[in-house]
């Protein structure tokens, strides 16, 4: 009986704390099928009295978000297989051979990383202005390559260290050099760290602000992000356009997380042990 | 040590793994060109957009300079206007109250749900789920979701007036007063998931045997709680918390999204105030000061991490 009881007061928690999170977004995604003059008469938090997908139309098209999810996809696909390339070069040198000062140099990495972006905006923009890189895609992808690395290195590395030694002697033995022993031994038996990096990096990246903003400036190479933003400001009592504008910018990033939820969450798990 | 030829790659290292040293046997004293490139060209990538800009941002933070003109060094007297500088000792304090709160109330949330969450039960999987369904939103999305949900006659203010407390109602994110919790609800609502992973994660490892050894003593659920998991989730606490500090001092998007820092500067945050000073004002050298000031909070958590993880790897 107090079993039975307290089952049913864990459920009834539960699900008034589920719905406390998933409210907000059901809200949104209903709220983005409701018509102009439907909010404009019963105003933002009532129920809708009406139903269109036009709004999606206006976001999508009148808005920008189509050109704008181009961009974030333009950046964010080279961004994630870049760096992910390079941190796994790196990560297979120093965990597997005896790279002088190896020790100093993952810590440096991964220091990288945790500094606070704040300190980078400025030199960053200055430095793609010099370059000739400032407001375009390039000169974010070459940020969030350069500001992630040192993260995908020091898990990347904590994962190969701990293969087995034993395939990389027999692959020498067989006369392999580091290339090979790289694609074809290391590179194979990390897939399921990397498949778990990919889909957090592409996440980290595809979400960014704060970069997109520091180093671009023309509207029309604007990521989803700011575009949502300008989008706001575009729209402004257009609450439905607003949110079927947010619902599509979500949409990206969910998909990913439930094609990949098993390595998603192992991936943030993978950072917590390390 | 028989074998201490530069090409530790001979058949005779493959069973050495008997013979007591195999790391540093196994491992080739001559490093081939291609190796050096593996490690040298990710660095060298970082050093470029990290570990160079980083040292310019302090150089920068001694001079007056508005992007334009070449920078002109002042010593540290940006440093001395950031004393004096109202604003800036607001969002300072801006900055502790949001690591207070968001940080402080997303470990006890997550850490609770994680709790309540742990054991595989009928329904288990679904609640997790909805909690951590924001965590894959942008914050700029998320943002959004809660400036509907805090629209004037929006759903909070719904909800107050069903509940009968329509006196209570308030421009959420316009009044001075209201601005930065309003903007902290919000951060909340999506790091609390997160927060919870990474302790599910933690509370996986625990060998359940524990916690059966804990209530054969008589130890009852509190004492269970304190004297046996939380001590075993040392490595998850210590990296929770480098996570909590890092991410609340990097906060940005939520509250640039939300209120740009207003009104009148009162959810403001470092973060947004460097922003809004290097890039509004054109105040760069001002700006990088304000930046280093974040880097040094920042420095003692970093700190933390690092002596952690060199131990690790030792």
């Amino acid at each position: 009986m107090i079993r039975k009881l307290r089952t049913g007061t864990f459920h009834t928690g539960m699900v008034l704390l589920s719905l406390l999170w998933l409210g907000p977004v059901i809200w949104v995604v209903v709220m983005s099928t409701r018509t102009f003059d439907d909010i404009a008469a019963n105003g933002v938090g009532s129920l809708p009295h009406s139903f269109t997908l036009d709004t999606y139309r206006q976001a999508w098209v009148d808005g920008g978000e189509l050109r704008a999810l181009v961009n974030s996809l333009l950046v964010t696909v080279p961004s994630v297989l870049l760096s992910l390339a390079l941190a796994a070069v790196a990560a297979f040198a120093l965990s597997r051979y005896r790279i002088p000062g190896r020790r100093t140099i993952l810590l440096l990495m991964l220091a990288g990383n945790l500094l606070p972006p704040q300190i980078l905006l400025i030199p960053v923009q200055k430095f793609s202005e010099l370059t000739g890189l400032y407001d375009t895609l390039w000169a974010l992808i070459t940020v969030q390559v350069g500001f992630g690395l040192g993260f995908y290195t020091f898990v990347l590395h904590g994962f190969m260290r701990d293969l087995p030694g034993e395939i990389q002697e027999a692959a020498t033995i067989d006369g392999a050099g580091p290339a090979q022993i790289f694609t074809r031994v290391m590179l194979p038996l990390t897939r399921p760290a990397l498949a778990a990096l990919g889909a957090l990096s592409f996440t980290w990246i595809f979400n960014d602000l704060l970069w997109a903003i520091t180093v671009l400036r023309t509207d029309d190479r604007m990521p989803v992000t700011p575009a949502l933003l300008a989008l706001q400001g575009q729209f402004v009592s257009s609450w439905s356009v607003i949110a079927a504008g947010t619902v599509i910018a979500a949409v990206p990033t969910v998909a990913v997380f439930l094609r990949f939820q098993r390595h998603f969450i192992g991936g943030l798990a993978i950072g917590a042990v390390k | 040590m028989a074998d201490v030829s530069t090409i530790a790659e001979t058949p005779g290292t493959a069973t050495s793994a008997v013979a007591g040293t195999p790391r540093r046997r196994r491992r080739s004293a001559r490093l081939s060109p291609l190796l050096v490139a593996f490690v040298l060209v990710p660095f060298a990538v970082e050093s470029i957009w990290v570990f160079w800009p980083a040292l310019q941002g302090f150089w920068f933070s001694l001079t007056r300079w508005d992007g334009q003109t070449p920078p002109e060094f002042i010593g540290v007297d940006n440093y001395v206007e950031l004393a004096g500088d109202a604003t800036f000792r607001g969002a300072l304090l801006n900055t502790v109250i949001w690591l207070v709160l968001f940080g402080g109330l997303s470990v006890v949330g997550g850490f609770g749900m994680a709790l309540l969450l742990q054991r595989e039960r009928r329904g288990v999987g679904f609640y997790r789920a909805a909690l951590f369904t924001p965590v894959v939103f942008s914050l700029v999305v998320t943002a959004l979701v809660w400036r509907v949900f805090y629209q004037p006659d929006g759903l909070a203010d719904q909800i107050l007036r069903t509940v009968g407390l329509e006196h209570l109602i308030r421009p959420w994110l316009a009044d001075p007063k209201t601005a930065l919790y309003a903007v902290i609800l919000p951060a909340l609502w999506r790091q609390i998931g997160y927060v919870m992973v990474l302790f599910l994660a933690g509370l996986k490892a625990i060998d359940p045997a524990l916690q059966e050894a804990a209530r054969m003593d008589g130890a009852n659920g509190w004492q269970r709680l304190w004297h046996v998991t939380v001590p075993q989730l040392k490595g998850v606490n210590a990296v929770v918390l480098s996570v909590i500090v890092i991410d609340s001092l990097r906060s940005f998007d939520i509250v640039w999204s939300l209120t740009k820092g207003g009104p009148y500067h009162s959810s403001e945050l470092l973060s947004t105030y460097m922003y809004s000073a290097a890039f509004q004002s054109l105040r760069l050298g001002y700006a990088s000061a304000i930046a280093v000031v974040i880097f040094v909070l920042a420095l003692a958590v970093i700190l933390g991490y690092l002596v952690r993880a060199f131990r690790e790897e030792a």
